[in-house]
């Protein structure tokens, strides 16, 4: 101890004379991330703000989450913002569109309405819209993948002219001129300067909060009470294991793969629509799909990437006798030269049972998910 | 280590900090570095390149004119006669040029070590490590959701990725567009994927300075003009037609359009600014 305090004394002089000295200095990089203790930048007392740290728990049966929370400490602030952002309609160009217009709680953040998306002006997107849950442990995002990091995501719809149709400089400049905002952005980062990397992180912490675990099929699996399982939910259970569940793999129901699941060419959607193909220009990725999660599956009609089937009994019996054989399929539906997975109605039923059981209630209500009042 | 000679060493770090970040601060310290200066000076040919109303022929007997030239140079290198190599610091490594911002085409390089230089290595586009980084380092001419002079309209935001090169006009060979235009559109990009491996578009030039080295001194630094032709885009070997691609983005030819603007630029001249 003794020989380290006089170091430490350098040190800090150090430290102080180059505050000092370089103050006149350009400050380029002053938007650090959500450090829980930030000191209001230009206050002379020094005030330090506290913004109040958030632990993000993940349910006992989920692997690790994918999303480095190091990068985007989540916080109570940080997390009301992104919810506040998520439901305001001034992110897009007419002011009637926000996330949630499209993203509705009710439907697990999926969107029942329209088989494809709908945004601005009445304009159709080429794609149905996929819930939000669970962001935190997904790979990629959208259908063909294109977006890897959640950070990136929101710039996607806000930019486009069929979705939010605004341009990211102009929303931040609205938000800067707001009310309301300055003081939150000052709430969870420690200024009132609005930039894209504070605004971007604000969005994901409240949609990485958006975890769906409390299913009965999570219960049952955890083996807490609410639980217990019909013998029919069991035997689609069993069938599902057999059938689904190299694809739609694991706790997430998905294995985060794209996959060509035969689908035949939907002559509605012009030009086609190639899915992981415009992203990797990869031949082989032709056709191709991300296999979509399957929890809260019975609250996000339409189904498959064009929204082409409005019930799960559609989807099942398209498996059972619906497969179109492509150079793209994916082997384990042409299993033994047989295109489709073989199931009676019996076992389609019992799957569909089973499929119910993935529904979160909670999920679907919490409060904490819904608009700010 | 221990503990005491780790603490020492961080002090001084400390100071040598102070003193490197306040040389300019301090007129009695000996300066050691100075400033470099890229001009760069797009044209097309023997021509030079002026936006809507210039009208020129491609090599494949097109009639064009231009309205957007806009290309990202990153990750610049500099090399002394002697093989001694300044590495640009990454964060200070990326630069947006476009043909309709004069002051983007201006590049100033403020510590370059002193010494005589031949060669300048700089990539064209942003390389995969920076195409997949985390938002809080994207910033300025980076930033994908900042100011118009930033990224906005150089980023693909529904498959993430830097447009390398952006480069659009009319032609009468070119189909009516909606607003009764002939347009022709090149965005190229692709950074090579970060999982998946995808095509990569990146393209890493060196040039030569020239018979006499570009000094950088006490008093005097240079200022070296680099052309970058429109022309090597449509290319001499593999010509690229309007007629036959007028739109290429999101597509296998990108490949092929990359290939050609790798000899997008060309040495110029240097010129030494004396400063006292
Ligand atoms: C006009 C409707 C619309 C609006 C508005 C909208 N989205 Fe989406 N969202 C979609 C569609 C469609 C997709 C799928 C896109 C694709 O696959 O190409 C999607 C995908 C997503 C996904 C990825 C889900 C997954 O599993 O791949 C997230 C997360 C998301 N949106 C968040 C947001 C946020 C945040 C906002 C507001 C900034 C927003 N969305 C606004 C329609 C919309
Ligand atoms: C070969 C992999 C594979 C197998 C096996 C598979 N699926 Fe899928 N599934 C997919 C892919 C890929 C999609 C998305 C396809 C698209 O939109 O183009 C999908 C979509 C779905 C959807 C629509 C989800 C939504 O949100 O739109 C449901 C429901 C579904 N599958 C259920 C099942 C069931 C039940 C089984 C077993 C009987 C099964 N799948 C077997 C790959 C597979």
């Amino acid at each position: 101890m003794r020989t380290l305090q006089p170091i430490a004394l350098w040190v800090s002089l150090g430290l102080f004379g180059l505050a000092v000295a370089c103050q006149s200095g350009p400050s380029t990089d002053n938007v650090s991330p959500t450090a829980p203790n930030t000191t209001i930048p230009g206050s002379s007392t020094g005030i330090t703000y506290q913004s109040t740290p958030l632990n993000f728990t993940k349910p006992a049966n989920f692997p690790d989450p994918v999303y480095d929370l190091a990068k985007n400490p989540l916080t109570a602030e940080g997390v009301d913002l992104g919810r506040m952002l998520f439901y305001d309609v001034t992110l897009s160009s007419n002011g009637l569109i926000s996330c949630a217009f499209c993203h509705i709680q009710g439907s697990a953040f999926s969107h029942t309405d329209h088989p494809l998306s709908h945004g601005v002006g009445d304009k159709n997107g080429p794609r149905n819209v996929p819930a939000v849950q669970n962001v935190a442990w997904d790979n990629h995002f959208f259908w063909d993948g294109g977006i890897k990091d959640l950070d990136l995501l929101p710039i996607a719809p806000i930019e486009n002219p069929v979705e939010m149709g605004e341009r990211m400089p102009n929303v931040l400049a609205r938000l800067q001129n707001s009310n309301k905002y300055p003081a939150l952005f000052l709430a969870a980062f420690g200024s009132k300067e609005i930039t894209s990397e504070r605004f971007l992180k604000a969005l994901s912490q409240f949609m990485i909060t958006m975890v769906s675990a409390n299913t009965k099929y999570d219960h049952y699996v955890r083996k807490e009470a609410g639980g217990d399982m019909t013998a029919q939910e069991l035997q689609g259970l069993t069938l599902f294991k057999q059938n689904c569940a190299t694809c739609h793999a694991g706790e997430l129901f998905t294995d985060q793969n794209f996959r060509n699941n035969g689908l035949g060419v939907n002559p509605n959607v012009v030009p086609e629509d190639l899915g992981r193909y415009q992203v990797t220009l990869n031949e082989a990725d032709k056709r191709k799909f991300r296999v979509p999660s399957l929890r809260n599956v019975a609250r996000t009609q339409p189904y498959m990437h064009d929204g082409r089937f409005s019930t799960l009994e559609q989807v099942i019996k398209h498996y059972a006798t619906g497969v179109v054989d492509n150079p793209s399929l994916d082997p384990l539906l042409k299993k033994n030269g047989q295109v489709g997975i073989p199931l009676s109605t019996q076992d389609q039923e019992a799957i569909i049972a089973f499929l119910y059981t993935l529904t979160d209630f909670s999920y679907v209500n919490d409060p904490r998910f819904g608009p700010i009042r | 280590m221990n503990k005491q000679l780790f603490l020492s060493l961080l002090a001084a770090l400390m100071l040598s900090g102070w003193v490197i970040a306040c040389k300019t601060n301090d007129p009695a310290a000996q300066a050691t570095t100075g400033p470099f200066t890229l001009q760069l000076d797009n044209v097309v040919g023997n021509e030079d390149l002026v936006l809507k109303t210039g009208r020129y022929t491609n090599s494949s007997g097109e009639e064009f004119r231009v309205t957007t030239l806009n290309y990202y140079l990153s990750n610049f290198r500099f090399k002394q006669a002697n093989g001694a190599e300044y590495v640009v610091p990454q964060d200070s490594s990326y630069f947006l040029v476009k043909e309709s911002d004069k002051a983007s085409q201006l590049i100033t390089f403020p510590n370059v070590p002193m010494g005589s230089y031949t060669a300048v290595t700089f990539t064209i586009g942003v390389d995969s490590v920076r195409s997949v980084s985390d938002i809080g380092k994207r910033k300025g001419v980076l930033d994908p959701a900042g100011s118009a002079t930033a990224a906005n309209d150089m980023y693909w935001e529904w498959n993430s990725g830097y447009i390398f090169l952006k480069f659009e006009g009319t032609s009468p060979v070119a189909p009516v567009d909606a607003t009764g235009q002939n347009t022709f559109q090149y965005h190229i990009g692709f950074f090579g994927g970060l999982v998946t491996k995808t095509l990569n578009n990146l393209k890493t030039v060196t040039l030569s300075l020239g018979q006499q080295p570009a000094v950088v001194a006490e008093n005097n630094s240079p200022q070296v003009t680099i052309k970058a032709d429109v022309q090597a885009i449509f290319g001499q070997s593999t010509k690229l037609s309007i007629a036959q691609h007028p739109a290429v983005m999101v597509d296998p030819y990108s490949a092929t359009i990359a290939s050609n603007y790798s000899q997008l630029f060309r040495y110029d001249q240097t010129r030494q600014l004396n400063h006292n």
